[in-house]
Formats: C-alpha cells, structure tokens, sequence
C-alpha cells in the first residue's frame, strides 16, 4: 500500500522532472518536422545546469523584486503543479485548491513576471509586460468559463471530483465538453506562449511576448525561469489530460503496480501531447499580436457558449 | 451596547465642532491640533470596531433620542448588518486616522480638513446606526456635506472645485431618491421608523419603484454605473487619507443602505428585479476597470477601481436577490456572504492602495504615473506595502480578494436550474463579466505598479523620493497583513458574516472555523474547498526549497552591469513604457466600441525633418449620453426661464393670478 503522501510527494518530485523533458521532446519533433536533426530531447536539462553554473549579469537598477520574482514564480507554478492528479486522483493536499484557485496560481506568477518584466525600465520589457497582460485579459476569463462548464457538468470545481466523474460511465458525449476542450486547447497555446500566439524559439524580434519580459534575466534566475515555463506547460497538458482524458488515472487506493501503470500512461499522454504539439507547432504561422484577441475572443464565447448551454438545458 | 457605540459618533461630532473652534479662536498652536485630533479620532473609530465586532452575534439593541423631530425623537438601532458595516467603517476609519497623523503635516491647509474630517467619520457611523427614515437621511446628508467639504479642500485648484460641484450636484441627487424611496415604504401609514416600514410589506406593484430609487439613491453614491461620473472626479480631489475613507468606507455606507433597504425594509423582491442588479453589476465591473486602465492619474486610477469593485459586491447581492426570489436560502446566504466578504477586502486593500498612493503623493508630489517611476529604490516599505495591495485587488492566491471572488463564482455555479429564462442568462453572463473584471484588473494593478514604482525614474522628483513617516508606514503594513491574515483565514470572516445572513435571510453558511486546517468548504467537500493557510504555506515553502538548492549547487557569483536591452539600451528614461503606453493593446481591444477610441499616425514625407506624431481619440461615452444632455438641457431651460427675471410687477401679478386659477380648476377637477 502506497500512501496518499508518497503519492503527493512521487507526484511534485514527477512533474518536476518530466517538465524539461517534454520541452525537449516538442523542440525535438519540431526539428524533425523540419528534417532536422535537432537537439537531444535531454538538452533542455543541459541548458539548465549551464545556467546554473553561470553568473548572474544583473542590471544596474534591478530591484528585490527583480532578484525573488524568478523563485516564486517556480514557487507558484510547482504549486499549481502539485494539485493536479496526474497519475492518481489521491493527492493528500487535493483539497487545497479547486481548478480555479490553480489558474488563479498561475495567474499569480504571471503577475509577478510581468512586473519583474518592467522592473529594469527597458522597453523591450514594457513591451512584453504589456502583451503580456493584453493576451491573459481574454485568456484567463476564458479559462475561468471552461472551469465554470466543466463545473457545472461535473458539479464540482475540485480536479479530482472532475477527473473521478469524467471516468464514470455518465460523463457521456457533451456539446459543451467538445466546446470547452476547443476553447482549452487554444487557451493553453497562448497561456505557454505557443504558436500562433507566440514564438517561444524568437529573440530580437518585436512579436515575441514572454521571451521580452524576461530578456534581462540570466544565470540562476533564467534557470528558475525556463524551468517554471516548462512546468507551466506541463501544467496546462496534464489538467487537459486530467479533465478530458483520465484514462489510466489511479482512483482510490491501489497497488505499487497500478500507481506504475498510471504514471506510465501519464507519461504517455504527455509524449503524445508533446508530439502533437510539435506538429502542430510547425504546421501553423505565428500570427499578428492584434488578432490574437480574435483568436482568445473566439475561446472566451466558446466558453461561455458551452457554460450558457449547460445553463439553459438544466431544467429541460 | 448600543449606548457606548452611539457615544462614539456623538462625540466624533464635538471633535469636529472643537477643531473648528480652535482654529477659529486661534487658540492653541496647530502643530498640537493634529495629532490630537487624529489620535481621538482613531481612538473612538478603533473603540466602535471593537464593540460593532463583540455585538455581532448579540440581539438587536434599539434606542431613542430627545434628537431630530420634536415629540418623536431620533431612533437608533444595532443590529448585526449595522454592527458588520460599523467595524469595517471603524477599521478604515481607525487606519485612516492614524494614517493622517504623520500624512497630515504636509496638509497646506489644515483648517479646512481637520474639523470636516471627524463629523464626516460621525456621519458615516450614525448612518449605520439609524432606525427611522428622517435620521438616515440627516445622517445621510451630514456625511455627504462633510465630504464634499473635504472634497474642496484645496479649492484654489479649478479641478478640486468642478468635482466637489458634480460631487454635490449627485450627492444631492441620492439623497432625494432615498427620501422617495422611504416615502414609498412608508406608504399609507406615513410610519417613517425602519420598524413601521419591516412590518408594513409594500405591496408587488411598489417594489419595483422602491428597488428602482435605492438603486438610484444607493448606486450614485456606490459609484454603480452610470452614476459613478462624480467619483472619480471628487476621491483623488481629496486629502490620500480622506480618498480611501471615501473609498474604501463611504462606497460601503451606500452598499449598507442598499442591502438596508432591499433586504430588510422591503421584503422578498420579484425575481426580475435580480437580473437589473445583475446586469448593473456586471456591467459596472467590467466597465469600471476598462475606464481605469486608461488613467495615468494613479488616484484616479483607484477610483475607478472601486467603481470596479462595488460591480463586484452588486454581482453578488443581485445573486442573493435571485436565490431569494426562488426560495433558496443557503444559496442567498452564500451569495450574501460573498459580497459582503468582498465589502470587508475592499475597505481593507482600498484603503491601503490610497495610503500608498497617498505616501508616493507627499514623497514626489506626483499623482500622474508618467512622472513617477523607480520609486521601489527609494520607498522600500510603501512599495511592498502597495505591492500586496495590488496582488490583493487583483484577487491573487492566498491573499483576501481572491477568496471572495472564488466565493461569488461558487455561488454563480450553485444553482443552474432556477426556473426563469431571465436568471438563467443573467447568471452565467455575470460569470463572464466577473472574470474578464479580474483578468483585466491584474493587468491595470501591474501597470499601476509597474509605472508607478518600478523601471527608472522619470523626473528628478521621482529620482529623490525619500519614504514617508512611521505613522504612514505602520499603517500601510498593518493592512497589507490584513489582506494576508483575510486570505488565510478566511473562514474567520465567513463566521463572522454568519449572524448577518441569519438575520437578512434566516440562513446561513456553514460553519467553518474548526475545519481541518482552516479550510473553507462553502456547500460541500467534494463540491469545492480552499485552503488559503496551506496555500500560503505550500508557495512559502516550496520558494524556501527552491532558494535553498539554488544557493547550495548553483553558481552565487553575481556581476552588476549596464541593462542588456538587446543590446541597444537607451539611456533616457522616455524610452520606458509609460502608462499610456502599457494600456496601448487593451485600449486597441477594447477601447474601439468602449470608447470609440482610435489613433491616426501621422509619419512626414522621406526626406521632411518633421517628427513622426501620433495622436489617439477617445471618448467617455457615459458622461456624453448621460451626463451632457442633462446638463445642456438645464442650461437651455435657464436660459428661457431667465426671461422671467425682467418683467413688470403687472405680470407677475397676471401669473400669480394665473396660477391661482390653475391650481383651483386642478382641485375642481380632482373632486
């Protein structure tokens, strides 16, 4: 018998590892898809130890805020990480948070970042806190409509509830599921700053978003930063995974063999996430920064769409 | 309890006549004047929080007064809905107090605060406190006098006087609908005590006028669009101390008036009234923080942040209205609970932003963020202070906005199968609205933040920043530990709300201080809980492990240099982003069917040397579809009745006779 602890702390020690791995295997995919070689799908751990080992350049007028920003944005993002059931709905803090205290989690790091962004008085930093803040005004009321259908389906908020009521036999085929999995889907590619909304692989160029926020970061920090984007991505794949695609998740308690089952179809799940992300990645242009709240906006009725929807066929 | 708390205001009252006098007489020196008067004052408000907060759960204690009305006297009442708004009054008031005795030596006219300021705290607290329609609305009018005196404090700025003569002109506004409202509710009897009204039950047909004049008469003073225009105009006109009293207390008074009158006073309401509550809410959240993402005024800024939040608090009310129309108590009392929780959050993390502005005010002498900047270097403790306040605003984890916000969407989410098509669009568009509220706050608090204080000052003023008082700091992070304590615990403040919804509605939230691990569980575990304890304490912890392996295997060596900026940093600090700036994509989102705003570029020719301009437009729609035609059509009506001023005594007396004649056939024809 594994306990509901071990399984907590399997979990946070999991995602951490996972997360620049599935960041090298996207990177990896795109390059193939481009008949590249690319880089091993274990370079992002490289990347990371180098920048450890580096020294920190930091500007002249850099505030504490800008020296603590990168650890509590990790902070915040790992925390949001440890809520979701990946492999097992029985995390022992699972009751900590429901789904929108977990977007409310990231959207505290993202707070901090952009701020961290405006810290040196650059306007490169301006100009990706602006964006920044202009893409998550329609990305996360977005987000918030998904968790409110999804809610209303499930009669939970509680990521668990959610992921135990999607596994049983009543969850069924729903319009608002399928309306809500689109609106997911294009509210993850613009929360991780993804094509079409931003180009994660840019530097020097006036589109790019996150990348121009934390353009004055370097060393540990930048570490601590590339290493809470991973986790964010991962963040938003396993609540999608967690949400429409719970096969595999361990419910209640089970044997060592059934928790290996499910972290292997966690990881699964991830891989096949990854690729097709990759792939889509490559199979799509970037788009201009103001049509992308066409784009953000189209999510935010698709949600409210499916949470009207679920409103008005209660009582019918 | 009731004896001790009226003393109170009573005698706020003689502080403010005592000011008066000693400035008057010149008595005494005034350097003495201050501290004593602010200390009394937040004495006697930290006295009324104490005891509004140990007769919460009491039973209704009422009084009369040889006061007011002769033969009938004034009523006073402490009940547990006026003892909640007492000890948030009271807790912005004491805060405020302290606050102003270091803020206050830089006032430049002090006679004009000091003997205003204790009568405005007076009349805030005996509106709370009264039982009978003729001393709330005394007590009505004597808080908003007091206020607008202090509004003009500085009257020899054309700004101050214009929004102390909008603020006047609405105040004035208020206070009459509120006397209609009262008149309808008194009814035939003509019973004008709260007691006569509770027991006289307005018919169907007079529910919705009265809904409409407390709306009216609430909302203007609220700041519920659209009468909302004179509060931005009149919070930053006064002194910091007296905007976030203003703000964070006089907003709430309204709300209190509103919740007095529809909940108590009137009884159940039909159920379509919820959805204009819903609608103004809604409509009021999201278009409050559109207006103050293009403020470059950061006190103004705050103000519409507040019309903002009382959308907020109306969302949640226009809920409890729905689930009472519908016979769902629990849901009423958690509706309830959320705005009444988001009441308290916003006294407290308003309050704290209007100190803050308020030091960032007497440190560069700057409101217009386009001057400030860098100010993080020089105001340590004010910018952290401030910065909770903005992390709070924005209802960010595991501070105290977030937990009342994530109680309105548990109580958007309770009920979806009200019978009425109305509610059942209303309620999720609310949800829509209430989200895109936050989102967008969290991008106006990190402009305001992120211009204010952080980048490279813009002026020199800002360059030399020192930070403000003790008094001024020690108040600012007793708040922002508030925000923190709220947000931890929030069950505390559920508890605390409980007698209210009792009372209101004769249900209540469960109970949750006792829950493991001071978790909040609004309906049910397996519905939702959160746990802003071990939220704080996971985010704590998991910064201490990352910092600590961080420092135990990486790299410690730290080199200060120029910024990277591409390579290509500028060296003025123009270059920053400013407000306008940072605003530029929402206002482009938004903005175009908001406020009708655009921007034309206008680039010279190749080869002129003119610089490129560009040049944006916008509009405030509300003022110019609601405000201007009013004020025109009073010109115009002066205008034509100016005539009369310039006739024979013979013509007057023919419309003297006139009218007599009129008025004769009018009562012929009544008979």
């Amino acid at each position: 018998m594994i306990g509901p602890f071990l399984v907590q702390a399997g979990q946070m020690a999991l995602v951490l590892l996972a997360a620049p791995l599935l960041t090298g295997l996207v990177r990896k995919v795109k390059a193939r898809v481009q008949r590249r070689r690319g880089a091993s799908v274990l370079q992002p751990y490289r990347d990371l130890r180098r920048l450890l080992s580096k020294e920190i350049v930091l500007a002249h007028n850099a505030s504490w805020l800008f020296r603590t920003a990168p650890y509590l944005i990790f902070a915040l993002t790992w925390v949001a990480a440890a809520l979701i059931p990946t492999f097992a709905t029985g995390l022992i803090f699972s009751w900590t948070g429901d789904l929108i205290a977990i977007i409310a989690l990231l959207g505290a790091a993202r707070f901090l970042l952009a701020l961290a962004g405006m810290d040196i008085g650059t306007s490169f930093g301006g100009i990706g806190a602006s964006r920044e803040v202009m893409i998550a005004s329609l990305a996360e009321p977005a987000m918030l409509m998904i968790i409110l259908s999804l809610a209303l389906i499930a009669g939970s908020t509680q990521l668990s509830t959610i992921a135990a009521f999607m596994l049983s036999p009543e969850a069924g085929l729903r319009v608002s599921l399928a309306l809500s999995l689109l609106a997911f889907v294009v509210v993850a590619l613009a929360e991780n700053a993804r094509i079409p909304v931003d180009n994660p692989a840019t530097h020097l160029e006036l589109t790019m978003v996150h990348e121009a926020m934390v353009l004055e970061y370097s060393g540990r920090h930048l570490a601590m930063i590339e290493l809470a984007a991973s986790l964010k991505l991962l963040v938003m794949i396993s609540t999608m995974a967690c949400i429409f695609f719970p096969f595999g998740l361990v419910t209640g308690d089970a044997g060592a063999g059934r928790y290996l089952i499910g972290i292997g179809a966690y990881l699964l799940k991830l891989a096949i996430a990854g690729t097709v992300l990759g792939c889509f990645e490559m199979s799509i242009a970037k788009m201009r920064v103001f049509r992308v709240p066409n784009l953000l906006g189209g999510a935010l009725m698709l949600g409210l769409l499916a949470t009207l929807l679920l409103f008005v066929s209660v009582g019918l | 309890m009731i004896i001790p708390t009226l003393l109170c205001p009573l005698l706020l009252c003689a502080i403010g006549i005592a000011a008066a006098a000693s400035f008057a007489g010149e008595a005494c020196r005034r350097e003495r004047v201050l501290p004593a008067i602010y200390g009394a004052s937040a004495l006697l408000c930290a006295l009324i929080a104490v005891l509004a907060l140990a007769s919460l759960g009491a039973a209704p204690s009422t009084i009369t007064l040889p006061l007011g009305l002769p033969w009938v006297g004034a009523r006073f009442r402490l009940d547990a809905l006026s003892a909640f708004f007492l000890f948030v009054a009271g807790l912005g008031g004491a805060g405020a107090s302290v606050y102003a005795i270091g803020y206050g030596r830089h006032e430049t006219a002090p006679h004009r605060v000091l003997p205003f300021y204790p009568v405005f705290l007076a009349g805030l607290f005996l509106v709370l406190l009264a039982d009978d329609a003729f001393t709330f609305l005394f007590d009505w009018e004597l808080m908003s006098l007091a206020s607008w005196a202090l509004v003009i404090a500085h009257h020899r700025d054309p700004a101050n006087t214009y929004a102390g003569y909008v603020y006047l002109l609405m105040a004035a506004f208020s206070g009459f609908t509120l006397l209609l409202a009262f008149g309808l509710l008194s009814g035939g009897t003509g019973g004008y005590s709260f007691d006569a009204m509770r027991a006289a039950h307005p018919s169907a047909v007079l529910a919705a006028p009265v809904l409409l004049l407390a709306l009216l008469g609430a909302g203007s003073k609220a700041g519920l669009m659209p009468l909302h225009a004179w509060l931005p105009l009149a919070h930053p006109a006064a002194p910091s101390h007296v905007s976030a009293l203003m703000s964070g207390v006089m907003t709430k008074v309204a709300v209190y008036a509103f919740i007095r009158i529809i909940f108590d006073l009137l009884g159940t309401t039909p159920w379509w009234t919820a959805v204009i509550v819903l609608a103004l809410g809604g409509a009021t959240a999201v278009l409050g923080v559109l207006y103050a993402l293009m403020q470059h005024d950061l006190k103004r800024l705050l103000a519409y942040h507040t019309v903002e939040n009382i959308g907020i608090i109306f969302i949640g009310l226009g809920l409890a209205m729905a689930f009472r129309a519908n016979g769902f108590a629990a849901g009423a009392a958690l509706a309830l609970t959320a705005a009444l929780f988001h009441v308290f959050n916003h006294a407290v993390f308003k309050s704290l932003l209007f100190f803050g502005a308020g030091a960032v005010l007497t440190a560069t002498g700057e409101r217009d963020m386009e001057h400030l900047g860098g100010l993080i270097h020089r105001m340590r403790i004010s910018s952290f202070a401030f910065l909770v306040g903005c992390a709070a605003i924005s209802a960010l984890p595991p501070l105290n906005g977030f937990v009342s916000e994530w109680l309105t969407f548990q109580a958007i989410l309770l009920r979806p199968d009200l019978p009425q098509w109305g509610l059942k669009i209303a309620i999720p568009a609310d949800g829509a609205l209430l989200a895109l509220a936050a989102a967008l706050a969290a991008a106006c608090f990190v402009k305001a933040y992120g211009v204010t204080f952080l980048g490279r000052p813009r002026t020199a003023a800002a360059a030399n920043a020192q930070d403000v008082d003790r008094f001024s700091l020690g108040t600012m992070l007793v708040f922002a530990a508030i925000c923190l304590l709220a947000g931890m615990f929030p069950g505390a403040v559920i508890d605390m709300l409980a007698p209210v919804s009792t009372a209101l509605l004769q249900a209540r939230m469960p109970t949750q201080l006792g829950l493991p691990w001071e978790t909040i569980i609004p309906i049910a575990a397996s519905r939702s809980s959160y746990n802003g304890l071990l939220i704080f304490a996971f985010i704590a912890s998991s910064t201490g492990i990352a910092v600590w392996a961080i420092h135990r295997f990486a790299s410690h060596a730290v080199r200060r240099g120029p910024a990277w900026d591409c390579g290509f940093p500028d060296p003025s600090p123009i270059t920053q982003y400013s407000a306008d700036s940072f605003a530029q994509p929402i206002r482009r989102v938004f903005g175009a069917s908001v406020f009708r705003s655009r921007e034309t570029i206008l680039m010279p020719p190749p080869g002129d040397l003119r610089p490129a301009r560009i040049e944006k437009f916008s509009r405030d729609l509300i003022w110019d579809v609601c405000y201007a035609p009013v004020g025109t059509a009073v010109a115009t009506a002066a205008q034509a009745l100016n005539r009369l001023q310039f006739l024979t005594i013979r013509r007057y007396l023919a419309f003297v006779f006139l009218a007599l004649i009129a008025l004769l056939l009018a009562l012929a024809l009544w008979q």
